[in-house]
């Protein structure tokens, strides 16, 4: 039994389609990636095992239990966590605030606000800012943060690098490497191919709705993911 | 010495209009939902209250039912009624409150006539303070000020100090991340809708202690109510009562120099001076990340 796992999920934006019969498992503690072209349905399928969009046919499993008809915000509950993307953080809550939003779950766990000021040191001073008033990096790092405290057992990552300076990417990739030692199962999706194989122990690659391409980052040649990612 | 007293009058009648302004604000910065109903169903709460009050209930304990019955109405209207019109289209939850709005009304006319009425609240009504030989300020007006003042802060302290106050503010910046930390908007919604319509009922009641009310006195409220709220700035509960207090003050000074029936033009008119001059009202909290 996978920890997560999907079973020829379907997803449509009415006429739309937007995965078709995809199918993926997931292992408990690993870092798995999925990576592809704007419009690939990387970010539908992270808000589908979210719950924010319903597959039309096929089925989601959390450890083992059909979770296709939970809504959402009962899924935080389960230990689903979603950082979504464009950070989205609670603009007129203070930095505090929102990591205390985070907690609204009541999900018991390591993860409190000082243990994510240790994580991310940069938010501490910044405790009593309006997260509006942050820069996109430290949104970021909140927005992670704030995930964090409903102590997930999976943690799903929308595109968390997008838009941001390489000396943040590089200290939030580092934080993500800690997730999996702290009993944290990470779902990334990503854009950009570089950073994530660093991290990955399990590569995905989506094109048009579809897995073009599945393995280890170390067994995948670079011309194949390229092919995979560009549909060569 | 008469305007001083006409000006505190008039001061003190901003903390009623706040009491009806509070709720239209909150339900509007929670959950983006324009309540055309609000001033009736404050007015409801003022007829519950009358109805227990005329089956022998003291009026103390008739204004406390009201407004629990008012918090349950507010909780059962929008979970069982207005989270349905929400979504894309912003004209829906405005068409199904408008029409919320003409049934209390009319089931009002039905059940307690045209006629108009009053809650009695005995020697309260005239007690006034006496400063001077010619200026006076009147208990009732004044503890309704203080109400006002009381219920305000009671709710900032509750929006910035409870786990649900912090809810209310989270799916007001962004309901779907709301609902990515565990929230269930429909339950937050209605808790709002509650809150508003247990503010909206106090401000009924204490509308009806101090002037005779009938079922159609709804949308003069809700007018004054739209008015305070957007004097002080959308999303600033303090807001509305500064709000509250120009048009209180803009009205019963224009009465006093213009003649009784000018006072409400004047407040119209110093509401679109206000909207002309600073279109986003004076504490507006809109922020964008």
């Amino acid at each position: 039994m996978s920890f997560l796992e999907l079973q020829d999920v379907s997803v449509f934006y009415g006429d739309f389609q937007a995965l078709f019969t995809i199918s993926l498992s997931i292992e408990e503690g690993q870092t798995f990636a999925v990576i592809g072209a704007n419009g690939a349905g990387k970010s539908t399928m992270l808000r589908t095992v979210a719950g924010l969009l319903r597959p039309r046919s096929g089925r989601i499993l959390f450890e083992g239990e059909p979770v296709d008809h939970v809504s959402a915000h009962k899924r935080v509950g389960m230990g689903i966590s979603m950082v979504p993307e464009g950070r989205r953080v609670f603009a007129s809550l203070t930095v505090n605030e929102n990591l205390q939003v985070g907690a609204y779950s009541g999900r018991k766990g390591d993860w409190t606000i000082e243990s994510v000021y240790e994580l991310f040191p940069l938010l501490k001073p910044l405790a009593k800012r309006q997260a509006a008033s942050l820069s996109g990096g430290e949104q970021q790092a909140l927005a992670i943060g704030r995930a964090l405290m409903s102590n997930p057992r999976l943690v799903l990552l929308d595109e968390v690098s997008l838009g941001l300076a390489p000396v943040v990417i590089k200290r939030i990739y580092e934080a993500m490497v800690e997730l999996p030692s702290r009993g944290t199962t990470v779902l990334v999706v990503e854009q950009d191919v570089q950073h994530v194989l660093t991290v990955a122990d399990h590569v995905a690659c989506f094109l048009e709705g579809r897995i073009s391409l599945q393995g280890e980052p170390a067994e995948l040649k670079s011309d194949e993911i390229t092919a995979a990612y560009f549909g060569m | 010495m008469n305007w001083v007293n006409v000006a505190i009058q008039g001061i003190l009648l901003g903390g009623l209009y706040a009491l009806f302004a509070i709720g239209l604000a909150l339900v509007f910065g929670v959950m983006r939902l324009v309540n055309l109903a609000h001033g009736d169903l404050g007015i409801l709460a003022a007829f519950i209250a009358l109805g227990f009050v005329r089956s022998g209930v003291g009026l103390p304990a008739s204004a406390v039912l009201s407004v629990i019955i008012m918090v349950a109405v507010g909780y059962v209207l929008q979970r069982g009624l207005l989270n349905f019109t929400l979504g894309t289209d912003d004209t829906r939850p405005i068409v199904v409150t408008f029409g919320l709005a003409i049934i209390i009304q009319n089931a009002l006319l039905l059940k307690f006539s045209a006629d108009e009425q009053g809650l009695n609240g005995g020697s309260l009504e005239t007690a006034s303070i006496h400063i001077s030989n010619r200026l006076a300020i009147g208990w009732y007006p004044l503890l309704v000020f203080i109400l006002a003042v009381v219920i305000i802060a009671a709710l900032q302290a509750f929006l910035n100090g409870t786990k649900m106050g912090r809810a209310f503010r989270a799916t007001s910046d962004d309901r779907e991340a709301a609902e990515l930390m565990g929230m269930n908007n429909r339950h937050v919604y209605a808790l709002a809708m509650a809150v508003s319509l247990g503010t909206v009922a106090i401000g009924g009641l204490a509308l009806a202690v101090r002037t005779s009310f009938d079922p159609t006195s709804g949308p003069f409220n809700l007018i004054f109510a739209f008015e305070a709220v957007i004097m002080g700035g959308m999303g600033s509960i303090w807001g509305t009562l500064l709000g509250g207090v120009l048009l209180g003050a803009a009205q019963t000074l224009g009465a006093q120099a213009f003649g009784s029936g000018w006072g409400i033009l004047c407040g119209h008119a110093v509401f679109l001076i206000v909207l002309a001059l600073k279109p986003s009202g004076f504490f507006a909290k809109t922020v964008t990340a």
